[in-house]
């Protein structure tokens, strides 16, 4: 079925061309490779840039294909970086403590070390005690199993709730926002055990590979990130293509004839939204470690919606829409908010970008959606369409 | 000719305004019935109350031989005991083709996981063919939907509840909106597939009702007014005065 | 007692002033003029006798100045004055006439009571300030003497009390009277019966002093607990085990315990050829070995012995350990924990009032800021993701509207109508350029909005700053209504509360009684029906964004009267308007004011279980209104009918 699909779709074939060419020109070009012609930072970005497009495809497929406009998957694909930043920082804290004690005449006992990685840790939020959270992040298989497991669980709970009282639409939307904003709340606290609005830091640092240059560890990361997002598009794209995505292109264009089909509707959806709640989850999972740092702020409902706005700028309903729009808008809006842009001289008054970058942003995408509601995908659609 | 549907003293209530009121209607299997009544009389809501869309205040909803209750059923799950509806706003995924209109319809196992991993078998492929040229689509089975004409919709749509392979078909005005060549093929189609199986029709249009040449239930205010052949209840005194007085005046 | 006579005498000497006027206070003071000059504590006392016994007005105001170092003693012949230094000059004020002099300095003395002296002057001054005719004077005095109890004053106190004419006053006189009563008293009975006159009394300084008594420190001891047991203290419950064995070791009852740290000290502290008590040090990063090495070395002597956690179990079991009050007197004790208990339940429903009212201004605010969102939500099914930045529009109209109108009240009377009219017309303009397009894609219309927001937010951040601007409340907004030390409300509050009613009201009346709520119903419950009759459903929506809008406004001004104006504030509020309108349902003003009355009652509920933390409050809130969803999925006041079934 498979081989099949992959035949039958070009699309697919054409992404996963375009990826593996941009794959290699940044390979080739970066630090790591000796060319120099990326910079490490460029290649952090860019390998950034492939995880919000990952997440990105998944909110496309909840929302543009099955028509569940989730204002939470940025929490999922928070909740993934949490969960393998807790490792990441467990286990670099472990190595720090161990090698300072390491010099002392007598060796240290098991619970010393426990204690002085909790005080390392816990410090900042005034507790030197590890959460009952914490419980496997001396274990980097079992902390990658919960990047994939807490995002799937809490969205199967929340989703089979919601899903169940027939919740949609815009109520769903402020649903899964408000699930979003008492997610952050929760975090912001100290006592959350996960330190509170400090966050988790340090972790582009890679336990056992401290001696390994930081441009080769973006390389690394650069590479997982894209085969994850092929892995992620052919996933999604197969999905939606067979019979799967009639019914679930069906639920969104009318929900109540899908049923009178004789479709569990709530089954199809709690599918869709929990599958794409996991995929969020791995992104988050190898997005952070190229940021260095996760805090609550990060999960904010905010971010969940600007996810909907690059699918949306990007175009819903196609795939390579959403990949588009995350790339496109996230890189714009980093080169306008970072100072990229020359300032604008109007004579009377010089727009300085990174004021009045957001009001650009809201102002095109309001024009976006009255004007373009399919978005840069529809371009695409408009030129592949016309030879045929 | 066994009773496939029983529905018995039934009655809804929405604000204070009775739609359906003691109603009760029996429908063998096979067998082709028309239902009629003026506007408000409770049609559209017999259907929502059978297909489980409604929960009625009062009454029982008997289904095949084992007399099963509807009541209390979900959608999917009435859908799954072998109940079509077709609505009377032709209602297909415009955004997809004929083809996977029909596939999604295909009698086949309902759940996620099954619906994911499904292959196209050639059983499905000859299915979906027969169907297509039951309701003379078979050109059309690549084209979207969307680009249908309002008769060919209809006739999807009809295609797609014979491809659900019901036991029972409620279809609501068929022939709204249709040219009268359109209409002679629709009544064919329903004609053809009450052959085998039990169709409901509702509709306004007494001439359509006619060329259906079935039995006929008149409803007047969520209550059965009359019953039998279509000469038969137009001469009843009662229906003439309720409905056919007002409609044809 | 004999202050109490004393203080009888004042009254007598101030009643009957006649009897002392031949008198002057300089005639008085001489016979005593040695003790004025030099007083210690223990003489000074004869002198203020013979001062209070003489009842002269002048003698509040020289007690006043002599403690403040304001009497001045002529050399020559011991006369006193009122006396001002300035440079080598003196200026003298004759103590009985007011007569003014100016003589120098030298020749002259400042009067320098010690600290002591001048306290026992200040309980004297007391018994006059007590009953002086000023009704200023009297409060102040009471107000010094709560602040700064002392037992000398219980005697003057309660002298005063049945001359007190301000009803109000004598009230507090006794309330005081008993709270030194119950401290100071030397009788047990009269200390008893204070007390349980305090049951009734739920003044935070009335269960300062109940606690006071009650205030207990932990003992332990090897058998049973002496002195007047509060209770007996369960360790693992009440306290911990390392806290139980600190008070042993504290009461020289157990060896200090040996610390994790202390062990592996004193093992480094004794390598001798890579070993430690015999096990080589490699080995000693497990815990039993340590053990082991540290028990060798004590046994030799050379540290002090292990206290194992055993031995410290051993200690704690064979102690018993109590809460014993430092009042020894049981009865005092008892009587003391039953008014508290009466005086704390009192307390408690003062507490749900309080918090009743916070909760209802809460929901006040939450409805002026919800009931534009769930207007517009009922009657065009369109979010508005941007009405909080309407509200924030309607906060800084009123900050600019103060920059040109410094008259606060004057200046909110214009920012109300302004507001409306600005963030109306902006509701309007939005409607007409955006919203109108996108009535058939509701998904659409919530991002579009949103885009809308994140803009409006920007401007205002590049207008404004992004430090908050102060909205200043009008004078007379000030202040609280207090209706005792528990159940305060502010007068912003009340009024927002004001506002958010006479809002209800003028909403209903719009939507019941005028063409224009007709209409605006006809098009929530059948927009093609409404449009068939003659109605203009494209009007009716743009008046109704409008009017939603400009609630958000006026509910801007509102807010930021009590909150801090920024460009953010409208986020802040967003979430719960959505919350309020999901709770309540769509479409239904009294829908609006249910959810906005169960989410503010629901926070503060929360908040007061909860104190500590207003985020996990909140966090609470959500998970609680998701469940809620999920048992009425149309919210309280649901839509009825068959429209609302599609």
């Amino acid at each position: 079925m498979t081989q099949g699909f992959l035949v039958t779709n070009r699309s697919v074939r054409w992404f996963l061309m375009c990826l593996a060419i941009f794959t290699a020109v940044v390979a080739f070009g970066s630090e790591a490779s000796g060319a120099g012609l990326f910079s490490t930072s460029l290649v952090k970005t860019l390998g950034k840039t492939l995880c919000l497009c990952l997440v990105a495809i998944a909110m496309d497929v909840v929302w543009g294909y099955c028509g569940i406009l989730s204002l939470g998957h940025f929490a999922f694909f928070g909740i993934g970086g949490y969960a393998v930043g807790m490792w990441l920082m467990y286990a670099r804290t472990e190595g720090i403590v161990l090698s300072s004690l390491s010099g002392q005449t007598i060796p240290p006992t098991p619970s010393e070390v426990s204690d002085a990685i909790g005080s390392q840790i816990f410090g900042v939020v005034g507790s030197a005690q590890f959460p009952l959270i914490w419980s496997f992040a001396h274990s980097l298989p079992l902390q990658l199993l919960m990047v994939v497991l807490v995002p799937g669980l809490l969205a199967l709970v929340f989703g089979w709730l919601a899903f169940r009282s027939r919740v949609t639409g815009v109520y769903l939307s402020i649903l899964t926002q408000a699930m979003t904003l008492a997610l952050s709340l929760y975090l912001f606290q100290n006592d959350s055990g996960l330190r509170g609005n400090n966050g988790l830091s340090g972790l582009q640092n890679i336990p056992g590979y401290e001696q390994t240059s930081q441009a080769t560890i973006s390389l690394m990361f650069f590479l997982a990130s894209a085969l994850a997002l092929a892995l992620g598009y052919v996933l999604f794209a197969w999905v939606v293509a067979g019979k799967m995505g009639s019914v679930i292109k069906g639920i969104r264009d009318n929900e109540a004839r899908v049923r009178f089909l004789g479709y569990r509707v709530e089954g199809f959806k709690l599918f869709v939204f929990t599958l794409t709640a996991v995929v969020a989850g791995i992104a988050g999972a190898l997005y952070y470690p190229q940021a260095g740092i996760i805090n609550p702020a990060e999960i904010a409902p905010i971010a969940s919606i600007y996810l909907a706005v690059w699918v949306a700028i990007g175009g819903r309903g196609r795939l390579y829409g959403a990949v588009i729009g995350a790339a496109f808008v996230s890189l714009v809006s980093s080169w306008f908010t970072g100072g990229g842009a020359p300032n604008l001289n109007l004579g009377f008054y010089t727009v300085q970008w990174t004021d009045w970058w957001l009001v650009l942003l809201g102002v095109s995408f309001v024009a976006v959606t009255l004007f373009f509601p399919k978005g840069i995908g529809g371009v695409f659609d408009y030129l592949v369409r016309k030879p045929s | 000719m066994t009773s496939l549907l029983e529905v018995s003293g039934v009655s809804k209530t929405f604000d204070g305004f009775r739609a359906i009121n003691d109603l009760s209607i029996q429908i063998s299997e096979p067998e082709l019935r028309a239902i009629i009544g003026p506007n408000g009389a409770g049609k559209t809501t017999f259907m929502d109350i059978v297909t489980g869309k409604t929960k009625p205040d009062t009454g029982r909803v008997l289904w095949g031989a084992r007399n099963e209750s509807l009541l209390g059923l979900s959608e999917a799950a009435i859908a799954n005991k072998g109940i079509g509806r077709k609505f009377q706003k032709p209602t297909v995924f415009e955004d997809q083709t004929v083809w996977a209109n029909l596939n999604m319809a295909l009698r086949n196992k309902r759940g996620p996981f099954a619906v994911l991993f499904h292959r196209k078998t050639g059983e499905d492929e000859a299915r979906i063919s027969q169907i297509a040229s039951e309701i003379g689509l078979t050109d059309q089975l690549s084209r979207m939907s969307g680009e249908l004409s309002h008769g060919q919709k209809q006739w999807l749509e009809i295609g797609m509840l014979l491809a659900q392979d019901p036991r029972l078909l409620l279809v609501d005005e068929p022939a709204a909106g249709m040219t009268a060549e359109e209409r002679e093929k629709t009544t064919d189609i329903l004609r053809h597939a009450a052959l085998t199986r039990a169709v409901v029709v509702v509709e306004h249009d007494m001439e359509f009702v006619r060329r259906l040449n079935c039995k006929v239930t008149v409803l007047h205010e969520g209550h059965v007014l009359a019953e039998g052949t279509l000469d038969h209840v137009t001469a009843d005194s009662t229906v003439i005065d309720v409905y056919l007085g007002r409609a044809d005046a | 007692m004999l202050r109490l006579l004393i203080a009888l005498a004042v009254f007598a000497g101030l009643s009957l002033p006649a009897t002392a006027q031949s008198q002057t206070l300089q005639s008085i003071l001489q016979p005593v003029a040695d003790e004025i000059a030099d007083p210690s504590r223990a003489s000074v006392g004869a002198a203020l006798d013979a001062l209070v016994a003489s009842g002269l007005p002048q003698v509040t105001p020289f007690l006043e100045a002599w403690s403040d170092k304001g009497v001045w003693q002529r050399d020559a012949d011991g006369a006193f004055f009122y006396g001002q230094a300035a440079g080598g000059e003196l200026t003298l004020t004759d103590i009985d006439t007011g007569a003014e002099t100016v003589v120098p300095a030298t020749g002259h003395t400042e009067l320098r009571p010690n600290g002591g002296v001048r306290r026992v002057i200040g309980t004297t001054l007391v018994q006059f300030q007590l009953s002086d005719p000023d009704l200023t004077r009297r409060l102040s005095a009471i107000d010094s003497l709560a602040r700064r109890p002392d037992a000398d004053q219980l005697a003057p106190l309660l002298a005063s009390i049945d001359e007190e004419p301000d009803p109000a006053l004598k009230a507090r006189k006794i309330q005081l009277a008993n709270i030194l009563t119950v401290t100071f008293a030397d009788d047990p009975a009269d200390r008893i019966a204070a007390i349980d006159s305090l049951s009734t009394d739920t003044s935070i300084e009335a269960r300062a002093v109940l606690n006071q008594i009650l205030t207990t420190g932990i003992t332990a001891t090897p058998g049973a607990p002496v002195g007047n047991v509060a209770r007996i203290l369960t360790v693992g419950d009440d306290l911990t085990p390392a806290a139980a064995y600190d008070l042993l070791v504290t009461g020289d009852l157990a060896p200090p315990a040996t610390a994790p740290n202390a062990i592996r000290d004193a093992l480094a502290a004794n390598i001798v050829d890579g070993r430690a008590g015999g096990i080589p040090t490699a080995q000693l990063g497990d815990p039993a070995l340590r053990e082991a090495a540290y028990a060798t070395l004590a046994a030799a002597g050379t540290v002090p012995p292990l206290v194992t956690a055993q031995d410290q179990a051993d200690a704690i079991a064979a102690h018993t350990f109590a809460a014993i009050y430092a009042e020894g007197d049981a009865a005092i004790t008892d009587a003391a924990r039953a008014a508290l208990t009466s005086a704390e339940t009192r307390v408690a429903a003062a507490q749900f009032a309080d918090l009743t009212l916070d909760a209802l201004s809460l929901a006040s605010i939450y409805f002026l800021a919800a009931i534009g969102l769930a207007i517009t939500f009922g009657v065009m099914g369109v979010i508005n993701m941007s009405h909080g930045e309407f509200i924030m529009m309607g906060a800084y109209t009123g900050f600019v509207v103060q920059q040109f109108v410094p008259d606060y009240t004057v200046s909110i009377i214009v920012a109300l109508p302004l507001a409306f009219a600005i963030t109306f017309a902006a509701g309007v303009a939005m409607e007409r350029l955006v919203i109108r397009h996108l009535y058939h894609r509701p998904l659409e219309t919530l991002l579009a909005t949103f885009g809308i927001s994140i803009a409006l937010q920007q401007l205002a951040k590049n207008i404004f700053g992004t430090q908050a601007r102060p909205l200043t409340s009008p004078g007379w907004l000030d202040g609280a209504l207090i209706f005792s030390d528990v159940i305060q409300i502010s007068y912003i509050r009340v009024a927002i509360f004001v506002l958010a009613l006479l809002f209800l009201g003028l909403i209903v009346f719009v939507l019941k009684r005028t063409r224009l709520g007709l209409e605006v119903r006809a098009v929530t419950q059948n927009r093609g029906m409404a449009a068939s009759m003659g109605i203009d459903p494209d009007r009716i929506n743009m008046l109704t964004f409008g009017l939603g809008s400009g609630i958000a406004g006026i509910a801007g001004v509102a807010i930021g009267l009590y909150a801090q104006v920024t460009s953010e504030m409208g986020a802040a509020y967003i979430v719960q308007s959505f919350m309020t309108v999901v709770v309540g349902g769509v479409g239904n003003v009294w829908g609006t004011l249910a959810g906005a009355t169960l989410i503010g009652f629901l926070q503060k509920g929360i908040e007061f279980l909860n104190p500590s933390n207003t985020l996990a409050a909140q966090t609470y809130m959500v998970l609680f209104i998701i469940l809620f969803i999920q048992f009425r999925p149309k919210g309280i006041v649901a839509q009825k009918g068959r429209a609302a079934a599609d």
